[in-house]
């Protein structure tokens, strides 16, 4: 009889650990109170829409020694429309991906002439929120291609490597244990659908590398710097691991 | 400036009980918290929350530091007569920021 409660403990948990079905794919919001998901909904009620505002006026704000704004060329900014989607994207003359703040602070400095923003400030945050807004509703749809490819496989080694004093790895609870509690909390799928987030604990909008940062911190491993190639290349996998969910920017979430 | 979010419908019919929702941007900084040298942030709140409704007030809030940055504050009057509907929020420097809004109730 042991043996048997055994074997089927080990059946359960070979099962688990398979990536989670396209059909089971649920997005944080669904996971979020009732209070918070009336937050989401309603624009005005919204903090995070305070960021896209700030956004908006960065957008026609003029900056470096061009002195241009992101308007004078890339127009209105519902050309930014299904941009947000596509990120993290490769940069030939970089080699390597760059996420939507990298891709902001990128532009700044070859084509605006203006020292980036600093990781994570306020105004990179709100005019990254301005940008993905654009896209709200339209699913994620990063591309594969062979020049993404090593940093998606990089991304995915990183989603399943164990770290930290804990020695778990993000799989270990957004594929086998979502849907489950960790303490008062519960455990959601890792989707980045609505970054960058407003998030309650934060009082304040936020990235998803901020994000990522929370959660090493929390198995105490040591976080990697806004920007690390690691970081980008496991929102990579995530917004990969994401394909097809709609965007939500600016998500509310506790 | 700090940047508000107000929602308030811009007809109603007279008599009718409307709905107003307020968020501004602030980070109600409690005075409590500790900065990265250890020295204690100073206490940034706003403190005093006031709408009035052609020149009558209609609500009134006393904030305190346990309100979480970027306060919403949402309230209920009547739609009585057209007119401006006047938000105004005073922080702890005493600086206070107004936004008016028009109603026309027929």
């Amino acid at each position: 009889m042991r043996v048997l409660v055994l074997a089927v403990v080990a059946a359960t948990g070979a099962a688990a650990a398979a990536e989670i079905a396209p059909g089971d794919r649920r997005s944080g919001y669904d996971f979020a109170g009732p209070e918070s998901r009336a937050m989401q909904d309603d624009d005005t009620a919204n903090p995070g829409m305070l960021g896209v505002l700030q956004g908006e006026t960065l957008w026609a704000t003029k900056a470096g020694a061009s002195g241009r704004s992101c308007a004078d060329c890339h127009g209105d900014a519902r050309s930014m429309k299904g941009v947000a989607v596509r990120y993290p994207a490769f940069e030939p003359a970089l080699a390597q991906p760059l996420d939507l703040e990298g891709r902001i602070n990128w532009c700044r400095r070859e084509h605006q002439g203006a020292p980036p923003f600093a990781g994570e400030s306020e105004d990179l945050v709100a005019l990254t929120a301005f940008v993905a807004y654009q896209s709200r509703g339209l699913p994620i749809a990063v591309q594969e291609n062979a020049e993404l490819q090593p940093f998606l496989d990089l991304g995915k080694e990183l989603f399943h490597r164990r770290q930290g004093q804990l020695n778990l790895s993000c799989s270990q609870c957004h594929d086998d244990n979502w849907g489950k509690r960790l303490a008062g909390a519960v455990i959601p799928q890792a989707d980045p659908t609505g970054y960058p987030v407003y998030r309650l604990e934060w009082q304040s909008l936020g990235s998803l590398q901020r994000r990522l940062r929370n959660c090493m911190i929390g198995v105490r491993a040591e976080p990697y710097e806004y920007g690390a190639p690691e970081a980008v290349a496991l929102e990579l996998y995530l917004m990969e691991r994401a394909y097809g969910m709609p965007l939500e920017t600016p998500a509310v979430r506790p | 400036m700090a940047r508000v979010l107000i929602n308030l419908p811009a007809r109603a019919k007279r008599g009718e009980i409307i709905e107003i929702k307020t968020l501004i941007a602030h980070p109600m900084e409690t005075g409590y918290r500790l900065g990265p040298t250890g020295a204690a942030i100073p206490r940034d709140i706003i403190n005093r929350f006031l709408c009035t409704y052609n020149g009558e007030e209609v609500f009134r809030a006393a904030l305190f530091p346990a309100i979480a940055a970027n306060p919403f504050i949402t309230f209920f009057t009547v739609a009585t007569e057209s007119g401006e509907i006047v938000f105004s929020w005073t922080d702890d420097h005493g600086e206070t920021q107004t936004e008016v809004r028009q109603i026309t109730v027929e």
